[in-house]
């Protein structure tokens, strides 16, 4: 069947409030925000993820770590004596048996015994950066208890930055993660669901132009993610100071495409699924990956480099990875530049395909 | 409005459709003049569906040609939208929305149409503007469907099973607007299994079944070529699987035909003041006690029941 032409109104007392294009998006936002769910998981969720993991990862003082001594015998006996004013460490005494109950568990960082030779033998975790650095704080404080000094002088400036703390870290990827989360489940749950209420066949049996009825899913999520926006970044500037040090109209052009591209493949996920069964398992296959690789709470640059060329060509990663740099770096146009690319290739490549694809009925 | 009164508002020849191995329609052929109500009636599965979504440019046929207000689907689909009302079978409206904000939505598609606030008062929503759909009764769903497919004031009217899963009251409210909507000079075309609602709508009816038009004609027509005003039903309990047959039961006085069907015994009758003394007289005579005895004037249902021997509603 042909695309139907545009739609020319020819009665002239009726306003653009009146238009097709108007009117579905209208009933876009009206369905959405008569849907008390939908708007705790796009607005309120973002936040109460942010200021949770703002609470577990806030940078406290330098950590205390715990270790034990193997008490006992008389070497023991004055190791502990030894450590027990030593500067970053909790000493605890104990006996052979608990002292490796405490090692295994993780409650205590490093064990200290004395050895055949009668010096000290250090057990612990290489692998754990607590171990390395209990491992490094007691040997420290015992060669100096034993006299050592220090060849070169130090002094110690102690910086806490804005921008570099876990929660800064953090809010680009969940602001990437909502965007996506906006895109995909926004467009594909909407219209699965009138596909199997054979509602998008009764819109076709009118003059609508389907045209129109596409367009206002993109024109409801350019709304709802300035609102997103604003209440994200907002809130976590005013809650933990998360800065924004490059350009606003950068950044919110980066997210305008992410909205369009995760959009595009909302709609490429739902263009022949019929039931609502259907498409959240491939929603779930679509997004489950981005969420583990693209480096929502952890960067992505974990992974083994084999799988690098696959992680950077996520739309996912892409984003978050311009948010970062424009957020955290203040990186301008240039540098963020490839993700963008990125990004728009996912834009033109999903509306294509979900275009041709796409079933009315 | 401008009606298109010199030609027919649909004719369809020679349609096919085939959904695989299964053909829902088997060459097909109807005419439905302006201003008519058109009736397709036939059992569920008979293909009446995959025909009026045919005619409604929602399903390609496989053969056929396809006019609607003289104009084809493939050249002038735009021009016909705009001029068609549709009601599809089991379409479920956005609950979250209002009755008002469904109709002015679907008033937002057509360049011409009604006043929103008159379409809801002729479909008595007039109270339920401001409910949401979700809240509606089965009833008030359906005619807000009607509202939405009036909406854009069409000269031709789809509508594909109006009132099916109704209660009684509802469908004699939805059956009093199409009454209207008829008489206000629109061309109607429905799909029904209800004999009753195509006896008291439809000027012209076609009986459907496996695809094909078995029957054409208004009811009062259909009903006459029966050869039969009335029919008798009866039972008789205690008889052996022989004891009657048809051939002596069309032979008594005033019955022209005779069927049986799961132990119960149908016949069509001319004139019931003759027939059922003869019947009673018979039965007597072979020393059959009867069981149940009913009659009632011949319907649309038992054309049906004559042309194809089942049961529209079992069929």
């Amino acid at each position: 069947m042909p695309e139907p032409m545009m739609h020319e109104p020819t009665d002239a007392k009726r306003s653009w409030r009146d238009s097709a294009l108007a009117q579905l998006t209208l009933v876009r936002f009206r369905e959405f925000l008569r849907e008390p769910e939908a708007v705790f998981w796009t607005f309120a969720f973002p936040i109460i993820l942010a200021i949770g993991l703002g609470v577990a990862f806030r940078n406290k003082p330098a950590d205390v770590v715990v270790i034990g001594v193997v008490t006992g015998t008389p070497v023991g006996d004055s190791l502990a004596a030894r450590l027990a004013k030593a500067p970053g460490l909790r000493v605890q005494n104990m006996d052979d048996s608990s002292a490796a109950r405490g090692l295994r568990t993780g409650e205590l960082a490093l064990v200290a015994t004395a050895n055949a030779s009668g010096g000290v033998e250090y057990h612990f975790d290489d692998t754990r950066p607590e171990g390395r650095s209990a491992r490094a704080l007691t040997d420290d404080a015992l060669q100096r208890a034993a006299g050592r000094s220090d060849p070169v002088s130090v002094s110690e400036r102690k910086v806490q930055e804005k921008g570099s703390r876990y929660i800064d870290f953090v809010v680009p990827g969940l602001l990437g993660m909502n965007i996506m989360g906006g895109g995909i489940w926004g467009l594909g749950f909407a219209i699965v669901e009138a596909r199997r209420r054979n509602l998008l066949k009764r819109l076709v049996s009118t003059p609508m132009p389907r045209s129109h009825y596409l367009m206002s899913f993109l024109f409801s999520r350019f709304f709802f993610l300035i609102v997103e926006i604003v209440v994200v970044l907002g809130s976590t500037a005013l809650l933990f100071g998360v800065p924004v040090r490059g350009s606003l109209l950068q950044l919110f052009v980066e997210q305008l495409m992410a909205a369009l591209a995760f959009g595009g493949i909302g709609l490429l996920i739902a263009s022949r699924a019929k039931t609502i069964e259907g498409v959240s398992g491939l929603m779930n296959l679509t997004m489950m990956p981005m969420w583990v690789l693209s480096g929502v709470f952890f960067s992505s640059s974990n992974f083994p480099k084999v799988a690098q060329p696959f992680i950077q060509a996520l739309p996912l990663t892409a984003t978050i990875n311009a948010l970062r740099a424009t957020m955290l770096q203040g990186a301008g146009w240039s540098v963020v530049a490839p993700s963008i690319a990125i990004i728009a290739a996912w834009l033109v490549f999903s509306f294509t395909l979900a275009l041709k694809l796409f079933r009315w009925r | 409005m401008s009606f298109n009164s010199s030609g027919p508002a649909l004719r369809v020849t020679g349609l096919r459709k085939a959904y695989g191995d299964i053909v829902a329609v088997d060459g097909l052929d109807l005419t439905v003049n302006a201003g008519e109500c058109f009736g397709l009636l036939g059992p569920n599965g008979a293909g009446k569906t995959t025909t009026i979504e045919i005619c409604e440019g929602l399903t390609v046929p496989d053969a056929g040609v396809v006019e609607v207000l003289g104009r084809r689907w493939d050249k002038d689909e735009r021009e016909l939208r705009e001029r068609l009302g549709i009601q599809l079978q089991e379409t479920q409206l956005a609950e979250k929305l209002t009755v008002d904000e469904t109709v002015n939505l679907f008033r937002s598609f057509y360049s011409r149409g009604r006043d929103v606030g008159e379409v809801i008062d002729v479909v008595q929503l007039g109270e339920k503007r401001k409910s949401r759909v979700g809240k509606l009764s089965g009833g008030q769903k359906q005619r807000l469907a009607l509202a939405c497919a009036i909406v854009g004031d069409p000269e031709l009217l789809f509508l594909d099973e109006p009132t099916t899963g109704l209660d009684p009251q509802s469908r004699r409210q939805l059956w009093d607007l199409i009454v209207e909507l008829r008489a206000s000079g629109r061309s109607i075309v429905l799909t029904t299994h209800y004999m009753d609602e195509a006896e008291k709508l439809c000027d012209q009816v076609a009986i459907v079944d496996h695809g094909k038009v078995i029957a054409l004609g208004s009811p009062r027509e259909l009903i006459a070529s029966l050869g039969a005003e009335h029919v008798v039903e009866f039972t008789a309990p205690d008889a052996p699987a022989d004891a009657l047959d048809v051939a002596t039961l069309r032979a008594l006085d005033g019955v022209t035909g005779a069927r049986e069907h799961d132990g119960r015994w149908m016949l069509e009758v001319s004139e019931l003041a003759r027939a059922v003394p003869a019947l009673l007289a018979e039965l007597r005579n072979r020393g059959l006690a009867l069981g149940e005895l009913a009659t009632h004037s011949a319907t649309l249902e038992d054309v049906f029941v004559s042309l194809t021997g089942r049961q529209l509603r079992d069929a």
